[in-house]
């Protein structure tokens, strides 16, 4: 078990034939993703690394049934891809695409309002369910560093959630499913959706969360925490040395009129129970002592 | 990306928001001309830096002076204000000590004033769709007005594709006290600035303050837009007004390699791979008592070229007295970062220690070409373990 994604998920690929598209849906394939095919305008009909080329979501949809679909279209038309497969009615969005206008992700939430598809992302590394042999990976995280195991991993930050994961694969500690949620100001899934799922995922043990200065997302999810979480959960927020009014890197990431700083954050976590990693390095290693407190030390 | 007040009201201006009439000048003549073609008996001069707190903001060598705002009521006067401000460095509140070099003045016509109100629209995460916020405290700070008096602030969700509703703007004409012969006045003007945020894709575009003059009109005595840089692909028009003079150069130099690069204090140059994995980078640092220099995001698809550029901004700041690199190599491997670093070290001819921390797809690989080369690194095998070291190397 897992959230959302199984190995048995049909994934369609959005911007199929393009460099990225090409590449991460063989790294995909490899890894045993449930690939049906791609769409990309234009070149319908013919056929990409062994599989069938639609012009369009609503064929695609129809001819694979597929249930989830990952886009790596460039910014100016991400937003496009992404309202063309909420009409295409597909269950899970996952928009890997960096660099789309704030205002066209507010138009999309608008949107999707009253639409049953969940989007994650943008600008995020997207969502893997790990499997011995056998996995879903749809995004463009390294599989090699995953392990299937009962941790489930969400954040905001790409390269940070390898780290955490990679901690955790190297004690021997393995994932449900990790998630990267993106770290843009507008996005789909939230923490809290995420935290939710894990929760009630019987598969998962435990949660590490990791997030960033600049709005109120963690401090949100704190209270979820307190108010819903039983298991134990490790947090990390990245950015506690960053200046006020200065764009880290991800749009999202800026504290401004005293709001979004990272010690109010860890606050919030804390008082939730969260036990907060006070170094990027030793998340893996507090997942453990934690587990191992429950008496629930994986075998190494 | 920010462009000056002149410029704002511009583009404000030809978007139904009434503004002053005014004039920019880079010369004390043109602004005494400037003065003359007003054809008033009060006008403003106002310096033109990408920062607020102008009017209260002084010059360099000049503390006891006037600030970048000054009123002058000759044509004599507006020459030797502009004289002033021209050429010199005006320090505020948001510039830094270092204060900010004025090249350009702006001079408008005067505005009789009754009443200071505050109007701005910002994009607010929390509603996933731009706000606009009224106040009655014009000419204030608005975050200080949020912090002290929330109460005193009204918003409205503006709709990512309808814009501002009339009865949105007239509940919050309303709100501020407006009377009502000023109320139609005051929702065509919100509803142009809300249209105007749209249309542009800004991310701030603040009035402060939205002037009521003694004749009960509505006029915008300052105007502030900031744009989404995402959005910039779609507006040549706005691309033109980018003033790279007010940038830090090595911001400037650092976005056309499309690197992340923010300066900062310290002593430690940062280049990392992941925003978040940057951030945790300064964090560490800053856990072994040391201090970043910067924040440098080289993204996730680093070429040897990139890196080449990234290690030549970090080494321009000669406050860096080391450098650490942090790569977690997913789909990029590590022996390609590798490469680029014994490359760019021997190109810009590295003189200060340089930690390098690898981890991820091909990490042997890469370590092991880094410990063949020429170039003096001290290599780390975790985040944690490289902190430590640059921090020491530079202590």
């Amino acid at each position: 078990m897992a959230i959302w994604i199984t190995e048995n998920t049909k994934v369609l690929c959005q911007g199929f034939t393009g460099k990225n598209g090409t590449f991460h849906s063989e790294q995909a394939l490899a890894y045993g993703t449930k690939m049906v095919g791609g769409v990309t305008p234009g070149k319908g009909g013919t056929t990409h690394l062994g599989l069938p080329v639609f012009d369009t979501m609503a064929q695609a949809v129809k001819a694979t049934g597929a249930e989830a679909s990952v886009i790596y279209v460039p910014a100016a038309f991400a937003a496009e891809a992404i309202l063309e497969a909420v009409e295409a009615e597909v269950g899970l969005i996952v928009c890997i695409t960096e660099g789309i206008p704030v205002l066209d992700m507010a138009r999309v939430r608008e949107a999707m309002k009253g639409s049953s598809s969940r989007l994650i992302g943008p600008n995020c590394p997207g969502i893997i369910t790990p499997g011995a042999g056998k996995g879903c990976k749809i995004g463009i995280m390294p599989a090699y560093i995953h392990k299937p195991g009962t941790i489930g991993v969400v954040s905001r930050s790409g390269t940070l959630t390898y780290e955490a994961v990679w901690q955790l694969t190297s004690l021997g500690i393995g994932q449900s499913t990790c998630v990267g949620i993106g770290g843009d100001p507008i996005n789909g899934t939230n923490f809290i959706d995420c935290l939710r799922a894990f929760n009630d995922d019987p598969a998962t043990e435990g949660m590490i969360m990791i997030g960033e200065i600049g709005g109120s997302a963690e401090e949100e999810a704190a209270a979820f925490i307190q108010s819903h979480v039983k298991k134990p959960v490790v947090g990390f927020i990245a950015g506690a040395t960053a200046p006020a009014g200065r764009r880290m890197g991800h749009a999202g990431a800026i504290i401004s009129g005293g709001k979004g700083a990272a010690q109010d954050k860890i606050a919030a976590l804390q008082r939730a129970g969260v036990r907060v990693a006070e170094n990027p390095s030793v998340l893996g290693l507090r997942m453990q002592e934690l587990l191992a407190a429950r008496g629930m030390a994986p075998a190494r | 990306m920010k462009i000056h007040e002149y410029q704002a009201k511009k583009l404000l201006a030809d978007r139904g928001v009434a503004v002053p009439r005014g004039f920019a000048a880079t010369t004390a003549a043109e602004a005494g001309a400037a003065f003359a073609k007003l054809g008033v008996g009060i006008a403003v001069v106002k310096a033109q830096i990408h920062a607020g707190g102008r009017g209260k903001g002084r010059f360099a060598g000049a503390e006891d002076g006037p600030g970048g705002v000054q009123l002058v009521r000759s044509k004599a006067e507006a020459e030797a204000a502009s004289q002033r401000m021209l050429g010199k460095k005006l320090r505020t509140i948001q510039t830094g000590p270092e204060g900010q070099e004025v090249r350009c003045v702006w001079v408008e016509e005067g505005s009789a004033i009754a009443r200071e109100l505050y109007l701005g629209i910002a994009v607010d995460r929390a509603v996933g769709a731009p706000v606009m916020m009224v106040s009655t405290e014009g000419g204030m700070e608005i975050e200080k007005v949020a912090e002290e008096h929330p109460e005193k602030i009204l918003k409205a969700r503006v709709h990512p594709i309808w814009g501002l509703r009339t009865h949105q703007a007239r509940t919050l004409a309303y709100g501020l006290g407006l009377s009502h012969d000023q109320v139609p006045k005051a929702v065509p003007f919100f509803q142009a600035l809300a249209k105007a945020f749209l249309d542009l894709d800004c991310s701030i575009a603040e009035i402060n303050p939205l002037v009521v003059t003694k004749s009960g009109d509505l006029i915008a005595l300052d105007a502030k837009i900031n744009f989404d840089s995402n959005a910039l692909f779609r507006h040549p028009d706005v691309v033109a007004l980018r003033d790279e003079a007010e940038e830090d150069p090595k911001e400037v130099e650092a976005s056309r390699f499309d690197l992340s690069y923010i300066a900062l204090d310290g002593n430690i140059g940062c280049m990392v791979n992941g925003a978040g994995l940057a951030m945790a980078t300064m964090d560490t640092i800053k856990l072994h008592g040391g201090e970043p220099a910067n924040f440098l995001d080289v993204g996730g698809g680093a070429t040897t070229e990139k890196v080449t550029a990234a290690f030549k901004i970090l080494l321009s700041d000669p406050k860096v007295k080391g450098v650490l690199v942090n790569i977690f190599g997913g789909i990029m491997k590590c022996d390609t970062i590798a490469q680029g670093v014994i490359t760019a070290a021997r190109e810009v001819k590295i003189q200060v220690p340089l930690v390098v921390r690898l981890e991820g797809t091909n990490v042997e690989k890469g370590k092991q070409l880094l410990e063949q080369s020429d170039v003096k690194i001290i290599p780390a095998s975790s985040l944690d373990e490289a902190a430590a070291k640059i921090c020491a190397a530079v202590r």
